[in-house]
């Protein structure tokens, strides 16, 4: 199996998905000359052509506008936003057109779209090419938020989303991007959305987090093991709408559990899964749910020692699981 | 480090005082922000103390039974900010005191020891287990899930009644409460084998002090009028079935006699007056006090308002005053602003009882039984009738024997002419 990057797992699925489905096309700012701006989309231009990988103007209405009427229409598009900080302009076709259409007309329409999207810091993007998006769209049924951590989940998760009848927004963390590598398959397979994921069996401490902080998890509960403190790890995977039943096993195994996000901490999508916890794991809980994440501040700071209080790092993570492995 | 004070907080409005009926914390023990760290009783209430510091006791300079002023040093509390701002009082002598204290804590802190999480108490009781006897793990000596479940899968699990039983009697050594008001200590008792020793603490002393202090300051006069109640007794007994049947509760005498009482000291308002030392103060507002006895200690919440309610008004608040002395629910609040001490002394039977004044109160009226008695009518009839004794103490200082008569003749004329015509419930 070969060892290859979160990107280049994406990219992967892109083109084994436009081969299989003719009806699969691309569009998005530079996916198609320049191949993205961090090269998702290379090379899928010369073997596809321009009228499967599409340049838009600068519009992100448009692009998904554009997406949700093709998709209608019966075609499979995959829209790209070239970072999820300008998703904005477009949140109301998502919200307002492509969730709602099955619903509004009786089961008759549906928008088979993915929105991808880099979101995430610690890249030294400031504010607009750092923020994460994914609690404007884990409150509105009809979506779902598909935020992978691996290449192995980016690969069968985005071909799942493609596939998908209704419209996924898939975010993908771009320090991510070349940061992790991770053994793919090169053949066809897919991953269930809307399925959390065990990344590491423990007993004394459940870790719930998703994207790039599920590998600081990884990282901090190594160290860890060295003291005798054993984490579980649960990585979520699809944010919207929230596997409710991995969520509860994993905080009953331990009765301890860290929530982490790099999102700003109130209103979050970790705080759904604390009111999950504790709703049903009362009688199992040993300490108070804990929430790591991001300050309650506007933006991402561009300043390199402002973004690394920001930012969750491997260490935030270790002292919160002492903290918790020892209370 | 830092060493900071804790004193005595101001525990309900116009409360000056309180005593401390038990310590929760002990030097060495860890506590957070907000944690109890004591009971204190004031005006026959219990609080408990927060504490205003996260850190570890240091001393404790109060002891229990002791009464402070709003203000006073109860504690010592190590913190953990900067040694700077150690703005209360560190002198080099106190610093020096620190240094020694940093090499005791070797002890094994056990604050966490009773804190049981959900999962803990779930364990404990699917598995009969006496968290008791179970050695926590966990931050503070607490017992985690894990000290449980590998409690279980030991099989070693310690039952509630392998527990070493307590030698049978313990000498209660209460420590001697250093009320500076106290007159005097009492005259050595012989104790005789057999004898109980009750320790007075908490409700029970301050109950002793309020009553010392009443008939130590103020010279307590008595005087008793009867009255006929036969046409009361008649018009509750006629309304009292439906009154519950409506309201859900029982329409006792009590709030007949507080109506006419309140009524009476509308009209003698030097009844509902207190002593200042070089004034007498007329209160404005009339709030009856209403004593309430529970199998070991007397509480006398209060009615406020009492002038602005109907019968039916004065009986739910009766009502609902007794129910939270019952249920220990009641609240320094409700226990403030009294003005006038109606006592229901007949619901024990009693048909004669001299009340002492509920300081700083002017006068206290006790409501004794209602008995059947054969009277002289005016016609020079015998009749049977239901007959009430209403006994009165007053402070002399503040009334004479005339006022106070006048104010009894009075509500004895509204109790005898109550009727169904005049008299409304609601």
């Amino acid at each position: 199996m070969a060892v290859i990057s979160y990107i280049d797992a994406v990219t992967q699925a892109l083109k084994e998905e436009m081969a299989l489905d003719e009806n699969v096309f691309i569009l998005g700012e530079d996916v198609g000359v320049r191949g993205g701006v961090f090269r998702a989309t290379a090379g899928l231009i010369e073997e596809f052509g321009e009228n499967r990988v599409m340049d838009t103007p600068l519009t992100e209405s448009a692009i998904a506008g554009v997406g949700i009427g093709a998709a209608m229409y019966g075609m499979r598009p995959v829209a790209e936003m070239q970072f999820a900080d300008f998703i904005l302009p477009a949140v109301n076709q998502i919200i307002s057109e492509a969730a709602k259409i099955r619903y509004r007309s009786n089961n008759d329409w549906h928008v088979p779209l993915t929105i991808r999207a880099p979101y995430g810091g610690g890249v030294h993007g400031a504010l607009y090419h750092s923020q994460s998006v994914e609690a404007i769209f884990a409150n509105v049924p009809g979506l779902k938020v598909v935020m992978p951590s691996t290449p192995y989940d980016v690969k069968g998760l985005l071909k799942a989303s493609i596939r998908d009848n209704d419209p996924v927004i898939f975010l993908e963390h771009k320090r991510a991007y070349r940061l992790i590598k991770g053994e793919v398959p090169e053949d066809d397979y897919t991953l269930p959305i809307g399925k959390a994921d065990v990344k590491r069996e423990g007993d004394d401490v459940t870790v719930i987090t998703y994207g790039l902080a599920v590998h600081f998890a990884l990282q901090a509960a190594e160290k860890l093991e060295n003291e005798g403190i054993s984490t579980h790890i649960l990585d979520l995977r699809t944010v919207y709408p929230l596997d409710k039943e991995a969520i509860i096993s994993a905080a009953k195994k331990t009765g301890k559990v860290l929530l982490v996000t790099e999102d700003n901490k109130e209103g979050s999508v970790i705080g759904e899964v604390s009111a999950i916890i504790a709703e049903e794991c009362l009688f199992d809980l040993d300490a108070p749910v804990k929430r790591l994440a991001g300050p309650d501040i506007p933006a991402m700071p561009y300043a390199p020692p402002m973004e690394k209080f920001f930012m969750i790092n491997p260490e935030k993570v270790e002292k919160a699981i002492r903290e918790l492995a020892e209370f | 480090m830092a060493t900071e004070k804790i004193t005595m907080p101001q525990l309900g409005e116009s409360v000056t005082e309180g005593t401390i009926s038990k310590w929760l914390v002990e030097p060495g023990n860890e506590i957070k922000k907000y944690d109890p760290i004591a009971e204190v009783t004031t005006d026959k209430v219990n609080a408990e103390v927060p504490s205003s510091f996260t850190g570890v006791i240091k001393e404790i300079v109060a002891s229990e039974g002791e009464t402070l002023a709003v203000g006073d040093l109860m504690c010592y509390i190590e913190t953990e900010g900067s040694g700077d701002d150690t703005a209360a009082d560190t002198s080099g002598a106190g610093k020096a005191e620190n240094e020694n204290k940093q090499e005791a804590p070797a002890e094994k802190d056990t604050s966490m020891k009773k804190r049981y999480s959900p999962a803990v108490l779930r364990l404990a009781q699917e598995n009969d287990i006496d968290l008791e006897q179970v050695e926590g793990t966990g931050k503070g000596g607490r017992i985690t899930r894990k000290d449980i479940l590998k409690l279980i899968e030991s099989g070693n699990v310690p039952k509630p009644d392998d527990k070493p039983k307590e030698e049978a009697v313990k000498p209660q050594k209460q420590p001697q409460a250093s009320d500076k008001k106290e007159t005097a200590q009492p005259a050595s008792v012989p104790v005789a084998p057999g004898d109980v020793e009750i320790p007075v603490n908490g409700v029970r002393r301050a109950i002793a002090n309020n009553m010392v202090r009443s008939k130590h300051e103020a010279p307590h006069a008595w005087t008793m009028v009867e009255v006929d109640v036969t046409n009361l007794v008649n018009y509750r007994n006629r309304v009292k079935n439906d009154f519950k049947n409506k309201e859900g509760y029982s329409l006792t005498f009590l709030p007949f006699f507080i109506k006419a009482v309140v009524e009476g000291l509308k009209e003698f308002p030097r009844l509902n007056s207190m002593w200042a030392g070089d004034k007498i103060i007329e209160k404005k507002e009339i709030n009856i006090s209403i004593a309430v006895a529970t199998d070991d200690a007397l509480y006398v919440p209060v009615i406020k308002g009492a002038d602005e309610k109907s019968i039916k008004g004065l009986a739910k608040s009766v009502n609902e005053l007794a129910g939270k002395v019952r249920s220990n629910r009641l609240t320094g609040d409700d226990m403030q602003g009294g003005t006038f001490t109606v006592n229901n002394t007949g619901s024990f039977g009693s048909v004669l009882s001299q009340p002492i004044i509920n300081y700083p109160q002017a006068a206290i009226l006790s409501v004794e039984s209602i008995v059947k008695r054969p009277v002289v009518m005016e016609n020079g009839m015998i009749a049977v009738r239901d007959m009430v004794n209403l006994c009165l103490s007053l402070d002399h200082r503040v009334l004479d024997g005339l006022v106070a008569g006048r104010f009894l003749a009075r509500v004895k004329e509204i109790l005898e002419n109550i009727s169904e015509d005049n008299t409304s419930i609601y």
